[in-house]
C-alpha cells in the first residue's frame, strides 16, 4: 500500500503499467516492484523447483524472487528484476515459472513432492537408463524448472558498447564513494562515479539518516552537484560495475533509462569497458537473511529493503508488520515503520541482550520458527523461552546481519578473509591492483564510517598519483556500533530457505555434508546453491555457515566459493553489441560492387569480401546456364574478372629476393625483372600453406599475389620470418591489397580487349606468357601481369582503386562487343578445375606439396620454410592421398564435393576409405562432370575404375581416375 | 577517347550528421608508405627533413609542415601525407603508394569523443592522445589508423574496401551519442 508521506516519487506524474495482464498505476521514480507492493500485489513469481508462491524480497539487483518479463514480442526480456526495473508508461510486465498463471500453478505440485526432490534428486533418480536423459529426463527438467524464457525472435533491440578511460574509478555512489569522488574530483582526477542506481546516495535514499544536520539524500544531491559542475568527473548512473580484469579494466553495464532507450537510435544497455589508473570499490554491503520454516513466504523480506520502500517510495508490504533480526538494524526498521505510521506487531530481536524503548511488542533473544499463511505471510511463530508465540502479521522484516559486496576484490583470484567481529567475511587489501575498499563493503558499517573512509581513499589515491588533495572537511554524520550476534538458521523441523532463488534448503546442505561433499565447492554443485542468477549473493555465506555446522568446522577452515565476474547478468547482447548480423565482421567491397549489383549479380561472401556468383542474363533460369555461358565466353572470347580480393603485398630491400627463397619451395632469385612465377608456400610443418604468383618489379622489388583467403595469413608468417627466423634480412614488405584495383582478362581475344584501353599496344614478343611491367591504362599508371587461372591467353591489368570501377565498367562493356562479358565466381571456379589447378579447397592445410603432385617444387638447391619437415617420413609416398582427376562412368553423371572414394568392389565404410573429393563441376567445356580429388596412391591408380559414394548427399557414382588436367594438358591456349 | 574516372571510397556515403558530430570524407592527398632500410633510420630521417620540412615520427606521434603530414604507423613504418616524396628518398627507404589504399574521414564536433568511444579502444582524453597524436588501433572489428587533427577533430583511416562499414559504425554510434541528447 502505498503510503500517506513524501518519498522520492513524483506524484504529480501517474504512470500505468501491467503485469500478468492486469492493470496497474504507479508513480514516476517508482520501481516495478515499489509500484507491485503499492498495488498490493504479494505474489510476483514462482520458485525454481518447488514452484513455491514468491514476494518482493529485496530493493536492489540481488533480488532472488521478484524475476520478470518485460516488453512483448521480440522485444521481450526475461528475467529482469522488478526491484531495478524503472517503472514508465505503459510498461508490460509478466510473471515466469508458473502453468497456466501466477495464482493456479499447476507445478507447484513439486512442492509435495519436495521430501523426495532434495539435492542430488536428479543425479540418483535419471540416472538410468542414460539415452533417456537428453530426450526425456532433461527437457522435462528444464521445462519444470526454470526461469523466463526467450521469444525466439531475432532481438530487435539496439545494444552498445564502449570505452572510457579515467584516472579514478569510484564504484558506488552512497556516502563512501560521493566522499571519494568529491575529494578526488577537487584535486582534478578524471574521476568515473558508478552507481547501479537510477540515482547517487545509496543508502542515504533508503534510510533516515542525517549528514551534517541535514537529511542524507539531501547531501548526497548537494555532493552530486558539485560532481556534476566539475568538467573532471562523469557520473554513471544506472550503471553496475561487472567484473575487474587485468591492467586496471573494470566491465560495467549500463541501463537506459526507458526514456532514453524508446527514442530511436538508442540502446537499450551500453557494455562499457573502464580503464582506470586506480580504482575504489564503495559498492556497500548486502543485508542477509535468516533461514527458519517457510521464510520464503510472500510478505517475508529484507528489513533493509523494507525501510528502503517505506522511506524512499512511500511504500509498505504490509499494514501490520514485524520485523526479526540481530543487529540494531532490526530496531531503526521498527523505528522508521512507527514514523511512517504502519503498525508494528513485534520486535524480535534474536540477542537476549537486546532493549529498546520503541512502543512496540518486544522480544529479546527469541526467534522466528515458522511463517504462516502459504499465498501470503498471514502469521508467524516466534520461539521465546516461556514457548511459542504466534502473532498475526502480513509483512516480516528480517536482518541477519551483512555482507560487505566485496565481490569484486576477488575477480583476480583474491580470497577474502572471515571477521568475526562483523561475523562476515571482509576483502584483503590489494587483492585487486590499484583498487582500494572504502565504506561497508571494507566493514565501515556506520555513516561516518563510510564518509571517512570514502575521503580517506581518495586521499590515499591522491598521493599514490602524485596529487595534492584539496580541503575537503568530512561531513557530521552518526557513527553506531555495529552489534551483531550470529544467526545463520533457526533450528527445527520443517524447510528453511538458504537459496531462494534456486530452492536450496538448510536440509539440502546438511544433506550434502552426509553423503560427504563437504567442501563448499562441492556443497554448492551438489545443491545448486548459488548458482542461479544472483550468483548466490543472499545466500552464499548463510549456506557455508550451515555447512561449516554440519561438518563441525568453523567458517573461515570452511572457505567461501570463488566470486566470479559478472557481479549482475549481462546480456550477451551487450557483451556481443554491433555484432549482430552484417555488423558481425566488417564487410570488404571491391570497386567492381555497383556494376556487379546492376548487372543483378549474387553477392556470395569470400572471407570478409563479397564476389559476384555469376552475372544472370536474360532467358537464363538458372545459374548453371549462366556459369556455363561465362565459361564459354572465356574459352571462346574473352571474359572480365575482378581479382582484387587476392592478397598482394609489396616487397622491397636487397635481402628481397634471398626472403622470398626463403618462404617460397622454389627460386625467386632467378626470377628476371618483368617476369612472374608461380610459387608454392609451405608451413613451418612442411604442410602447403599458400600459392600465388609473385612478379619481379625491379631488382628489389617484388610483388607477391596471395589466395583471397590466406591474404593475412602470409603476412603474418612473412612477418614472423622476418622478425623470427631471418632478422638480418634486409627487406620489407606491406600489402597493396587495397591499393590495386586488378581485372582478369582471359580469353582468345583477351588481347584484342587489352589493346584497345592500353595507350601502348602489346604483343606477343613484348608481353610473353609470364610477362609483367608497368603500362599505362588511358593515361593512368597501372600494371599488366600475363598469367592465367583459366588456361587462356589472359592477362590482369590493375590500376589504382580509383579507377577501378570506371575501368571495369569499360572492360565489361568492351568485352560484350567481342561476344564476351564478365563472369564470376562459379565460372572461374569451373575453368580453374578443368585445368586441374588448385584452391584452397584442395591446399586445406592437411596436404603437402607431394600429395599435389608439386614435390618437384620444392628446389634441392637451397633451404625454404617448411622443407625440412615435409621431408619426414609419412609427408610423402604411397600411402598418401594424391590429388588426382575423376570423370564419371557410370549411370549416375553427377560426382560432388565431399563425397568419399572406395575401391570399386569395396563396401562404402570408413575403414575402406580411399580418399575424399576436394572440387566438383559440370564442365560445359567436356560436356560432363569433373572432379578434382585426393586418392590414395592415386598418381598410380590413372585409369581404375573407383566408387564415389556421398552418404551426406546420398549419391553414388562410378568414376574413372584421370589426370588432374582435364583441359589442354599441354598448355598452349595460355602461352599462344 | 574514354578517360577513366576516378572515385573516391566514400563517394555516396559521406558526409553525415547527428550526436553533435559531422563526419566528411578527406582527400588528403599523395600517401607514401615509407620503411627505411637496415641501419638508414638516421640519415632518412636527415633526409625526409631536407626533402619534405618534417622528421621521422615518434611512436604514436605524427609530424606537419603546411599540408603535408608524416603519420606514425606502425613498426618501422611512416606514412607520408600530403606530398608526393621525392624520389631520394628511395635511397634509404622502401616507398609503397597507399593513396588508393584508405578510406580517410574526418570526424568532428563537440560530440566527437562520445562517438568514436563507442568504437575505439583509445584513450581519447587530452592528456593521452593530444592534437597530432595518431595510432593504429581498432575501429569496431576493423583495424584502423586514428589521427587528432585538432581539439575536437580526428581523422580515421581504414582499408578501402570497408569504407561502408566504416560509415555504417560511425552512423550507428552517432544515432546512440545523439539519442542520449
Amino acid at each position: 500500500m502505498r503510503l500517506d508521506k513524501p518519498g522520492q516519487i513524483d506524484r504529480t506524474q501517474p504512470l500505468s503499467f501491467t503485469f500478468d495482464g492486469r492493470e496497474y498505476s504507479g508513480f514516476a521514480g517508482d520501481t516495478l516492484a515499489s509500484a507491485l507492493i503499492a498495488s498490493n500485489v504479494r505474489v510476483v513469481g514462482r520458485s525454481f523447483k518447488y514452484h513455491r508462491p514468491r514476494g518482493v524480497f529485496t530493493a536492489g539487483s540481488e533480488e532472488p524472487n521478484a524475476l520478470v518479463t518485460i516488453g512483448q514480442g521480440a522485444a521481450a526480456e526475461p528475467n529482469l528484476r522488478a526491484t531495478t526495473s524503472e517503472l514508465c508508461e505503459g510498461l508490460v510486465a509478466r510473471s515466469q515459472n508458473r502453468w497456466p498463471s501466477l495464482d493456479y500453478d499447476l507445478l507447484a505440485l513439486n512442492d509435495l513432492f519436495a521430501p523426495f526432490l532434495g539435492a542430488g534428486f536428479y543425479y540418483k533418480t535419471f540416472m538410468w537408463p542414460a539415452k533417456l536423459w537428453e530426450r526425456l529426463y532433461e527437457p522435462f527438467i528444464r521445462r519444470a524448472a526454470g526461469l523466463g524464457a526467450l521469444s525466439g525472435a531475432p532481438n530487435a533491440d539496439h545494444y552498445e558498447k564502449a570505452y572510457a578511460h579515467c584516472d579514478l574509478l569510484v564504484i558506488g555512489a552512497g556516502p563512501a564513494g560521493l566522499m571519494a569522488a568529491l575529494a578526488a574530483g577537487r584535486a582534478g582526477l578524471d574521476v568515473i562515479l558508478a552507481d547501479e542506481d537510477v540515482r547517487t546516495g545509496g543508502r542515504l535514499n533508503a534510510e533516515r539518516i542525517e549528514v551534517d544536520g541535514r537529511p542524507g539524500a539531501d547531501w548526497a544531491e548537494t555532493v552530486t552537484d558539485e560532481l556534476r559542475g566539475m568538467g573532471n568527473v562523469r557520473i554513471m548512473t544506472r550503471t553496475t560495475v561487472t567484473g575487474a580484469y587485468d591492467g586496471g579494466t573494470y566491465g560495467a553495464l549500463e541501463r537506459l533509462s526507458p526514456e532514453v532507450a524508446a527514442r530511436t537510435g538508442a540502446p537499450r544497455e551500453c557494455f562499457w569497458r573502464i580503464a582506470t589508473r586506480r580504482a575504489i570499490l564503495a559498492a556497500g554491503a548486502l543485508e542477509r537473511p535468516v533461514a527458519f520454516r517457510n521464510n520464503d513466504r510472500p510478505g517475508v523480506m529484507m528489513a533493509g529493503a523494507l525501510r528502503a520502500y517505506v522511506n524512499r517510495w512511500a511504500v509498505s508490504p504490509g499494514k501490520t508488520v514485524t520485523v526479526f533480526g540481530n543487529t540494531d538494524d532490526a530496531h531503526r526498521t521498527a523505528a522508521d515503520l512507527l514514523a511512517a505510521g504502519v503498525h508494528v506487531a513485534a520486535l524480535i530481536d534474536a540477542r537476549p541482550e537486546a532493549g529498546t524503548d520503541l512502543p512496540v511488542r518486544f522480544y529479546a533473544g527469541a526467534q522466528v520458527v515458522n511463517a504462516h499463511g502459504r499465498g501470503g505471510l498471514e502469521a508467524i511463530s516466534i520461539a521465546t523461552l516461556s514457548g511459542i508465540d504466534k502473532v498475526q502479521t502480513d509483512c516480516l522484516a528480517m536482518s541477519g546481519g551483512w555482507n560487505p559486496t566485496l565481490h569484486l576484490t576477488c575477480h583476480m583470484n583474491g580470497r577474502p578473509d572471515w571477521s568475526p567481529a562483523l561475523a562476515a567475511f571482509v576483502s584483503r587489501d590489494g587483492a585487486v591492483p590499484g583498487l582500494l575498499t572504502a565504506g561497508a563493503c571494507r566493514g565501515d558499517f556506520s555513516t561516518h564510517g563510510c564518509l571517512a573512509g570514502g575521503l580517506a581513499a581518495a586521499k590515499a589515491v591522491l598521493k599514490d598519483l602524485g596529487k595534492r588533495a584539496r580541503a575537503t572537511d568530512l561531513p557530521v554524520a552518526e557513527d553506531a556500533p555495529y552489534r551483531i550476534s550470529p544467526l545463520w538458521a533457526v533450528p527445527g523441523k520443517g524447510r528453511a530457505w538458504l537459496d531462494f532463488q534456486n530452492d536450496v534448503t538448510v536440509k539440502d546442505v546438511k544433506l550434502a555434508a552426509t553423503e560427504n561433499y563437504s567442501s563448499v565447492e562441492h556443497m554448492k554443485r551438489y545443491t545448486t546453491q548459488g548458482m542461479a542468477p544472483d550468483q548466490g549473493k543472499n545466500s552464499n555465506v548463510n549456506a557455508l555457515a550451515v555447512l561449516a555446522d554440519a561438518t563441525g568446522r568453523g567458517i573461515p577452515e570452511t572457505g567461501t566459493t570463488t566470486y566470479r565476474p559478472p557481479y549482475v547478468p549481462v546480456p550477451i547482447a551487450a557483451l556481443g553489441a554491433g555484432a549482430q548480423g552484417a555488423g558481425f565482421a566488417p564487410q570488404r567491397f571491391t570497386t567492381s560492387h555497383d556494376l556487379s549489383v546492376e548487372m543483378g549479380a549474387p553477392m556470395v561472401e569470400a572471407g570478409l569480401w563479397y564476389r559476384p556468383g555469376w552475372f544472370p542474363r536474360e532467358g537464363e533460369k538458372t545459374w548453371r546456364q549462366s556459369c556455363d555461358r561465362e565459361v564459354g565466353m572465356v574459352r571462346e572470347a574473352v571474359g572480365v574478372c575482378d581479382v582484387s580480393t587476392l592478397g598482394k603485398i609489396d616487397v622491397q630491400g636487397p635481402d628481397a629476393p634471398a626472403f622470398l627463397d626463403l618462404l617460397y619451395t622454389n627460386m625467386f632469385s632467378t626470377l628476371k625483372v618483368g617476369r612472374a612465377r608461380y610459387g608454392l608456400m609451405l608451413r613451418e610443418d612442411g604442410h602447403v600453406m599458400d600459392d600465388g604468383t609473385t612478379a619481379r618489379l625491379g631488382a628489389h622489388h617484388y610483388l607477391m599475389t596471395t589466395t583471397t583467403a590466406a591474404a593475412g595469413q602470409v603476412m603474418k608468417h612473412m612477418e614472423f620470418v622476418h622478425q623470427c627466423l631471418a632478422p638480418q634480412m634486409d627487406v620489407s614488405f606491406i600489402s597493396v591489397t587495397e591499393q590495386w584495383a586488378q581485372f582478369a582478362v582471359a580469353g582468345p581475344k583477351s588481347r584484342d580487349l587489352l589493346n584497345g584501353i592500353l595507350d601502348d599496344p602489346v604483343d606477343g614478343d613484348s608481353f610473353p606468357f609470364m610477362a609483367c611491367g608497368a603500362v599505362s591504362v588511358m593515361g593512368v599508371a597501372g600494371r599488366l601481369f600475363r598469367i592465367s587461372f583459366s588456361g587462356e591467353h589472359a592477362y590482369e591489368v590493375a590500376v589504382p582503386a580509383r579507377y577501378g570501377d570506371s575501368l571495369f565498367r569499360l572492360l565489361v562493356d568492351r568485352a560484350g562487343e567481342l561476344g564476351g562479358g564478365a563472369y564470376g565466381m562459379e565460372a572461374l571456379n569451373v575453368l580453374r578445375i578443368e585445368k586441374g589447378f588448385i584452391t584452397h579447397a584442395e591446399i586445406h592445410g592437411r596436404t603437402t606439396a607431394f600429395d599435389i603432385g608439386m614435390e618437384r617444387m620444392v628446389s634441392a638447391k637451397k633451404d625454404c620454410i617448411g622443407k625440412a619437415m615435409a621431408a619426414r617420413p609419412g609427408l610423402s609416398g604411397p600411402d598418401r592421398e594424391q590429388l588426382v582427376g575423376l570423370v564419371p562412368t557410370g549411370a549416375v553423371k553427377k560426382l560432388t564435393a565431399g563425397a568419399h572414394l572406395f575401391d570399386a568392389g569395396a563396401e562404402a565404410v570408413r575403414k575402406n576409405d580411399q580418399g575424399y573429393i576436394t572440387s566438383a563441376a559440370f564442365s560445359p567445356t567436356l560436356g560432363h562432370f569433373m572432379a578434382l580429388g585426393f586418392l590414395k596412391d592415386g598418381r598410380a591408380r590413372h585409369g581404375e575404375e573407383i566408387r564415389m559414394v556421398d552418404h551426406v548427399r546420398q549419391i553414388e557414382a562410378r568414376c574413372r581416375v584421370v589426370d588432374p588436367v582435364f583441359f589442354d594438358p599441354e598448355g598452349g591456349r595460355a602461352r599462344g | 577517347m574514354a578517360e577513366l574516372v576516378a572515385r573516391t571510397p566514400c563517394a555516396g556515403l559521406l558526409p553525415i550528421a547527428g550526436g553533435g558530430v559531422r563526419v566528411t570524407e578527406v582527400d588528403p592527398g599523395p600517401m607514401t608508405a615509407i620503411a627505411p632500410f637496415r641501419g638508414k633510420e638516421k640519415t632518412l630521417a636527415g633526409a625526409l627533413k631536407r626533402a619534405h620540412g618534417v622528421g621521422w615520427p615518434a611512436p604514436g606521434q605524427s609530424e606537419a609542415s603546411g599540408d603535408l603530414r608524416i603519420l606514425w604507423f606502425g613498426h618501422s613504418h611512416a606514412l607520408l601525407t600530403g606530398v608526393a616524396p621525392k624520389p631520394t628518398l628511395a635511397n634509404h627507404a622502401a616507398l609503397t603508394d597507399q593513396g588508393d589504399a584508405w578510406a580517410v574521414v574526418q570526424v568532428e564536433g563537440a560530440g566527437t569523443r562520445d562517438v568514436l568511444a563507442r568504437l575505439t579502444p583509445l584513450d581519447l582524453r587530452d592528456g593521452a592522445f593530444p592534437v597530432g597524436a595518431c595510432a593504429r588501433s581498432e575501429v569496431q572489428h576493423m583495424q584502423a589508423a586514428i589521427l587528432r587533427v585538432a581539439g575536437d577533430a580526428y581523422r580515421v583511416m581504414v582499408f578501402r574496401s570497408m569504407a561502408r562499414t566504416l560509415v555504417h559504425d560511425l552512423q550507428v554510434a552517432m544515432r546512440g551519442v545523439a539519442a542520449r541528447g
